[in-house]
């Protein structure tokens, strides 16, 4: 019904402007990733394995990785033990309340990431309202330092901010469910708890892999959170990464770094497609 | 065919599922209202209970000249982002609708990648690119950043309103007389006018709070949330909550008007979760 | 007959044999709709009862109050003693096909068809066992280990069948479950959902929108209009003794005709035929079939007239004429199928077939 004109104009100029400003910058990613930094802090445009043998051969870039990995592994189970129940309740129970629930739910979900996790820095201070009104409460006597400054802070601010982007796809899919499913169900003999894991749950896993793999993913790249809160102890992998552009001033290593991020968030995204597909069952 | 899908199953009411959500929204906005209270605290962010309420440090924040600075660049790059993602954005969502071309696949991946994928390679990739181009770092570099990033929001949000358009409507136009570029603005622009006004303040919103990407495009303008980042690195004044208050009442009221839109658009529950879901393209 | 022409037979009738269900002054508004108002009703131990109405008159609100999906405003429901409406619908021996059969899609045909077995915690020998025999009911054993996706929906309409039969329920509730199947399809489900009632021996109760439909199937129709029982009675009786305007016209064709009555004597337009009913004004059913050509010396007690031709739609072996008498009054006569039909044509029907009615009130 469209015109080769028609459809040619529609495709073209997306198609340039992607191409210029998100296939190419990935390109520039891989091919720095194989240059090197001149001691005169030049970018170098000569070919060479270095950066990626530095990055298997030094223990510390592994190190991170996996302690990225681990405090996104957490960010994700927690993302998903708060968000989907709330999904459910907002599917399943809401009732009249839903609409309004579900604006409460994606509210924080699009509000600055910043104001959050400033909220953070100063609940959980030494003099923060969370130690402040502890001590208040006779229920503590001196600060706990672990809150601010360590990993616990990176996970518990990165959750907050990631539970509604994990809820979200979890709904969407809950919301999918035809309800006479759940009338059969019933109908046959299953209480509601046996509805919910021998029917519900099952056909909701899409929605759980998609949130899951949000979580995971994001935190992992998350380069903010610990910067605000994370203190020595909560340095990830793209705070490395940040100071290789900035004081390290060697970017063909930090662009090496982004480059296997990148690759193992496609694969992930990859995985997660999958198995969602193999759990849909539409 | 469709199936009953919202709303008419009510089971017996679980006992802690209401707890268990009641929990979650006070985790997520426990934080923020915090924040907000208090800004209005004497003391600044410490000390519990708050007292001594004061608009303090609100009159210093509206003395800040900075600040002022700050907002008046952010507000520049909303507009400039948000026109060159709808720019390239519709026409994406409309080349997706409607055309068959080679490597729509991918095509479709690389535009709604930047949703999924962590800021800092988005933004990397981009400094990258501007260094070879050997374009000097300024608020024009944030803009074309945001603007990619943000071509999926405005191509996800538009795919969605086509998908609800009757396709016949642009058929009559078309039987009627009127050639391709009258139907697209007379007949399937009309339509997508409330998705196009949400996408719109959706992406401006987005823009207002970014700071991941523009964290490593920044010249020598600050955009709000780097120059709050900037003062937050030297340490914390209570104006910050102030200006963080202030954030988090623009951002709520944009999003309350975004979602209205939406519904009226499409009528549908799970509003938002189309830009989850894109992101995990099935 | 039970029933004279004077006093039909008022809905409700309660059965004779101890019923299986019993359902008295259900009532159930959604908001300010009243959707049923004081059913109350009976069904038999193995019977086949179909409850009939069009879109809004409760019918399958009724049917989703059995199942338990729905609790009624006032009312109750009692099943051999006990009160079913108190029950959640796991805990009811009842079992429904639905309207769009609600396959799981994550499980399969053989699955689907044992999950009530298995939610029982019934031994898995005995659920494949009883999952084998259901299918082969249906005839869908080729099919066990196929997802619903991947069958058509004549197919996924027995799997539903079987997966309800399974678990042996007191009462099987089918909710228009042919409604989405072509007409072919249709007739030949019909025929076996019969049979297959039949073979089981359990009481169904089917919901439907389509009078042939309960005509073929049931051994009792239920006409719900705007949430109350029209009538109650099998097919034959409902057919031939409509108590209702309403009931004449939705079941089958009828010639609705105003008489006024005077001293015994029904008189309508040209027509007069007798009638014991008092005088003042009358409603009556004449079905068309009842209408037939007279011959050149009919008998005495038949009342005859003549009329024009004024339509004629071809049925195949039969065909609809609507006969124009004198004074503007239109019947509708069904007749062997002859191609011509001329001039002025007389005809006649049998006092007795004139069926009084009472009237349908209008209802909001």
């Amino acid at each position: 019904m469209f015109s080769r004109a028609y459809r040619a104009a529609v495709t073209v100029p997306p198609l340039v402007w992607v191409a210029v400003f998100l296939l190419v910058p990935y390109a520039l990613l891989f091919c720095y990733s194989f240059w090197s930094v001149s001691p005169a802090q030049l970018i170098v445009h000569s070919w060479t394995f270095d950066n990626y043998k530095e990055l298997m051969q030094k223990d510390v870039y592994l190190a991170t990785l996996f302690r990225s990995a681990w405090i996104a592994a957490r960010v994700m189970v927690f993302s998903l033990l708060l968000g989907y129940p709330l999904a459910y309740y907002l599917s399943f129970y809401a009732g009249k309340r839903k609409d309004l629930l579900y604006q409460l739910v994606i509210i924080p979900l699009w509000v600055s990431y910043l104001v959050r996790a400033y909220a953070w820095k100063t609940i959980l201070g030494s003099d923060g309202v969370l130690n402040t009104s502890l001590q208040y409460l006779h229920m503590t006597r001196h600060p706990l330092e672990f809150l601010l400054y360590s990993p616990f802070a990176v996970v518990l601010t990165l959750t907050h901010i990631y539970t509604p982007f994990t809820l979200l796809p979890i709904y969407a899919s809950l919301e999918h469910i035809p309800r006479n499913l759940v009338e059969a169900s019933h109908d046959l003999g299953a209480s509601p708890l046996q509805t919910f894991w021998r029917v519900i749950f099952p056909l909701s896993i899409p929605g759980v892999l998609a949130g899951a793999t949000f979580a995971f993913v994001l935190s992992l790249g998350d380069f903010l959170a610990p910067m605000l809160l994370g203190g020595p102890s909560g340095i990830m992998i793209s705070n490395i990464v940040v100071t290789l552009f900035g004081a390290a001033y060697n970017w063909p290593l930090g662009a090496a770094i982004s480059f296997c991020m990148l690759g193992l968030v496609l694969g992930l995204l990859f995985l997660s497609e999958n198995l969602e597909k193999k759990w849909s069952f539409r | 065919m469709e199936f009953p899908v919202s709303g008419s199953v009510r089971v017996r009411s679980s006992r802690w599922l209401p707890v268990h959500a009641a929990v979650v929204f006070g985790f997520l906005y426990l934080p923020i209202v915090t924040l907000i209270v208090y800004s209005f605290n004497g003391e600044g962010v410490g000390g519990f209970p708050p007292h001594d309420l004061t608009l303090n440090w609100y009159r210093i924040l509206f003395a800040d000249d900075a600040i002022w600075t700050a907002v008046f660049n952010s507000l520049l790059v909303a507009f400039a982002a948000m026109t060159i993602s709808l720019a390239f954005g519709i026409p994406a969502a409309l080349a997706l609708d409607r055309a068959n071309f080679p490597g729509k696949a991918l095509f479709r991946r690389l535009v709604l990648l930047p949703l999924i994928l962590p800021g800092i390679i988005t933004g990397l990739s981009l400094l990258m690119l501007f260094r070879e181009a050997d374009v000097r770092l300024s608020l024009l570099t944030i803009i074309l950043g945001h603007g990619t990033a943000l071509i999926s929001v405005a191509t996800t949000e538009v795919f969605a309103g086509l998908q609800k358009f009757d396709r016949a409507q642009e058929e009559a136009s078309l039987d009627l007389g009127a050639n391709y570029w009258q139907t697209f603005w007379r007949v399937t622009l009309p339509n997508l006018r409330l998705s196009i006004i949400g996408a719109a303040l959706l992406i401006f919103t987005l823009s207002m709070d970014e700071i991941a990407v523009s964290f490593f495009l920044i010249g020598r303008d600050n955009t709000l949330p780097l120059e709050i980042w900037g003062r937050l690195r030297r340490g914390i004044t209570p104006e910050i909550n102030a200006i963080s208050a202030i954030i988090f009442v623009f951002s709520l009221i944009a999003i309350v008007v975004w979602y209205r839109l939406r519904v009226r658009a499409e009528g549908k529950a799970e509003v938002g979760a189309e830009l989850v879901e894109s992101a995990e393209p099935a | 007959m039970a029933s004279t022409a004077s006093e039909p037979v008022s809905p409700g009738t309660a059965l004779s044999a101890n019923p299986l269900l019993v359902i008295r002054n259900l009532a159930k508004s959604f908001g300010k709709n009243a959707v049923l108002r004081d059913i109350s009703l009976e069904i038999a131990e193995g019977e086949f009862l179909t409850v009939l109405g069009e879109s809004g008159s409760g019918k399958t609100t009724l049917l989703r109050i059995i199942a338990g999906f729905e609790s009624a405003d006032s009312g109750e429901i009692v099943m051999e003693g006990q009160r079913l409406d108190m029950l959640p619908p796991y805990k009811r021996q009842v079992n429904t096909v639905f309207q769009h059969y609600a396959l799981f899609p994550h499980l399969t045909v053989a699955e689907n068809v044992g999950y009530g077995l298995r939610v029982a915690k019934v031994p898995a020998a005995e659920v494949t066992s009883r999952v084998e025999n259901a299918l082969s009911m249906v005839k869908m054993v080729a099919f066990a280990r196929s997802k619903p996706a991947k069958i058509s929906g004549g197919q996924q309409q027995r799997v539903a069948l079987a997966r309800a039969l399974v678990n042996r329920p007191r009462l099987l509730l089918l909710d228009e479950p042919l409604s989405a199947l072509d007409a072919n399809l249709r007739r030949q489900m019909q025929v076996e959902l019969k049979s297959l009632q039949r073979e089981v021996g359990i009481s169904f109760v089917f919901v439907t929108h389509d009078q042939e439909e309960a005509m073929v199937m049931s051994d009792r129709i239920a006409l719900l209009r705007m949430g109350e029982l029209e009538q109650i009675a099998s097919p034959r009786e409902i057919y031939s003794r409509p108590t209702t305007a309403y009931t004449a016209q939705f079941i089958g064709h009828t010639n609705l005709l105003r008489a006024e009555v005077n001293n015994g004597m029904a008189h309508c337009g040209p027509l007069a035929w007798a009638a014991s009913l008092p005088d003042g004004p009358g409603l009556f059913s004449l079905r068309p079939e009842s209408i037939r050509p007279a011959p050149v010396i009919g008998e005495a007690s038949a009342v005859r007239f003549s009329g024009q031709i004024r339509g004629q739609a071809f049925h195949g072996a039969t065909e609809l004429l609507q006969i124009e008498c004198a004074g503007g009054l239109v019947l509708s006569v069904r007749a062997a199928s002859r191609a011509n039909w001329e001039g002025e044509v007389v005809f006649e029907f049998d006092p007795a077939e004139a069926i009084p009615v009472r009237e349908s009130p209008a209802r909001n």
